[in-house]
């Protein structure tokens, strides 16, 4: 018995395929970029066309300090975010399965969580300087309860009748935690990472246009100062673009990390 | 009764265990930076409990409300067409994913070109930082109406303002919500940080002047003030987020004591 083919939904796949909708909506932006200020809309001085962004752009790429700011940024990245994983990683895990340390925490942890990063720039500022451990200050206190969360919630969803069964071949904690708990936490674990590595950037950026830490956050506040608005543009653009780049490598990492995993696997084959 | 105590127990236990301690390791703290938390106590009280509440945390508070709610109005609005429609989806995504990259705080340095430094400054700052996730949220929780939902509405020609006000909004509401989550904490940081970079009066203006002038405990009473702050707008979050999707929360617990 044949079935006819499925009519492709309200036809847009066939007319305007996804490819050429990214495209235009790519070309469009850059587009009102550039047309915007050129037609006096928007005074030029604030807004500069989309070719003196790039000029400025260029310019910046050839730049020594650029590519050190550049640096900067995305080692407070790296070295936060991965302090701020360890630390979730281990506490989530020992408080997740010890029910007592669940309930005694919890109210702390729902205390802890809401705050502002941002209210430690002060202390971080007194204690450190413009220095890197003001910047880790704030990305790891942000990037912790994001995986922390996370690691709290997988470790909960573990199957009861796993965790039986791991228990009547007397696992030791060890090996439940190894072979039961872990494999269910890991979705959550990358979740959390993948929130967190966005966190981090933000509060990378943010500690360096506040304190002065060097990095891209410090670049543009001297571009602000010097008013060199189409370097200002650039270099929020780079910001972006390292945005788009951390996000696009953390799903990635995610797909591999999780490629065994039934929700992954359920897509590649449907 | 004795269950009720022992939850408030294992609720209060470990929060007053390190509030006494502090209190304790403190006291005889001669360190400049770690001022007695005896003293920071005295300092709250004397700094925000009076004048200082009309003038800085008030108007923060105001700047805040403002914000969060423009760019609630404008995300849901957008978020509901851009995500009724896959063409419109498509070609808006690009310029979407590359605005919610950027971090935030990187976009004050642009906005006071255009909006100088005062009140209308720090609103639209906290309005552009909240917007992504409400409106990416928004176009996620609309896409993804239940197909069956959307041609039983077309076939009883529900349609207009009817249709959004009884199937999209409540079909994308637990995601709404989760998008307004996150820009709650976004607005915060932005309220906050909007008023380190220009400003004369504020919460983030006074905690930075007292950083500035080494005025410690007053900074740490600040810090707390924000802690505390935090804490209690997530609280309210979830009582609204409660009320509102009181049928969501209802389902998912009937489907988990089945």
């Amino acid at each position: 018995m044949t079935y006819p083919a499925p009519r492709a939904v309200a036809g847009t796949r066939i007319g305007f395929p996804p490819w050429a909708q990214t495209v235009t909506g790519i070309v469009l932006v850059a587009a009102l970029f550039e047309i915007v200020p050129q037609l006096g809309l928007v005074p030029a001085a604030y807004l500069p066309p989309l070719h003196d962004v790039v000029g400025a752009l260029a310019e910046e790429a050839g730049r020594s300090q650029f590519w050190f700011a550049l640096y900067e940024t995305l080692r407070g990245w790296a070295i936060g975010l991965a302090i701020a994983a360890v630390a979730a990683i281990g506490l989530g895990v020992l408080i997740g399965t010890t029910p007592f340390l669940l309930v005694a925490t919890r109210s702390t942890i729902e205390f802890l969580r809401p705050i502002p990063s941002v209210a430690l720039i002060p202390l971080a500022v007194l204690l450190f300087g413009a220095d890197l451990r003001s910047k880790l200050l704030l990305i790891v206190y942000a990037a912790f309860w994001q995986v922390l969360i996370q690691v709290l919630y997988g470790v909960q969803d573990v199957d009861p009748v796993a965790d039986d069964t791991a228990r009547s071949y007397r696992f030791s904690r060890r090996g439940r935690i190894r072979y039961v708990v872990w494999p269910t936490a890991l979705p959550y674990v990358m979740t959390g990472l993948r929130l967190a590595s966005t966190v981090a950037l933000v509060l990378a950026v943010t500690g360096e246009l506040v304190i002065g830490a060097p990095g891209l956050g410090q670049q543009i506040a001297l571009a602000q100062s010097g008013a060199a608005i189409p370097t200002l543009y650039a270099l929020v653009m780079v910001t972006g673009l390292v945005g788009i780049l951390i996000n696009t490598l953390a799903r990635w990492a995610e797909r591999r990390m999780l490629s065994w995993h039934p929700s992954m696997r359920g897509e590649a084959v449907a | 009764m004795s269950a009720v105590l022992r939850r408030l127990a294992a609720t209060m236990a470990l929060p007053a265990l390190l509030v006494v301690a502090w209190w304790w390791t403190s006291d005889a703290s001669t360190n400049f930076y770690l001022p007695p938390l005896r003293q920071i106590l005295a300092a709250f009280a004397d700094v925000w409990i009076g004048d200082r509440f009309a003038t800085d945390v008030l108007p923060s508070l105001a700047r805040l409300a403002a914000g969060y709610l423009i760019a609630a109005v404008v995300a849901i609005s957008a978020g509901v067409v851009i995500g009724q429609s896959r063409v419109v989806r498509g070609i808006a995504e690009p310029g979407l994913e590359f605005l919610r990259a950027i971090p935030p705080p990187v976009l004050i340095p642009i906005l006071i070109l255009f909006a100088g430094i005062g009140d209308q400054m720090k609103i639209i700052v906290i309005a552009v930082g909240a917007v992504w996730p409400i409106l990416l949220n928004t176009v996620e929780g609309v896409r993804a109406v239940d197909q069956v939902l959307i041609d039983t509405a077309r076939s009883y020609r529900i349609s207009g303002l009817s249709r959004l006000r009884h199937l999209t909004l409540p079909a994308a509401g637990p995601q709404i919500f989760a998008g307004l989550r996150q820009a709650l904490s976004i607005a915060i940081i932005l309220m906050v940080i909007s008023e380190m970079f220009a400003a004369r009066e504020g919460l983030g203006f006074a905690i930075i002047q007292f950083q500035r002038t080494f005025a410690i405990p007053e900074m740490w009473s600040g810090t707390i003030l924000l802690g505390l702050l935090g804490f209690v707008l997530a609280t309210l979050f979830r009582m609204v987020e409660r009320r509102v999707l009181f049928w969501y929360f209802g389902q998912r617990a009937a489907a988990r004591d089945h």
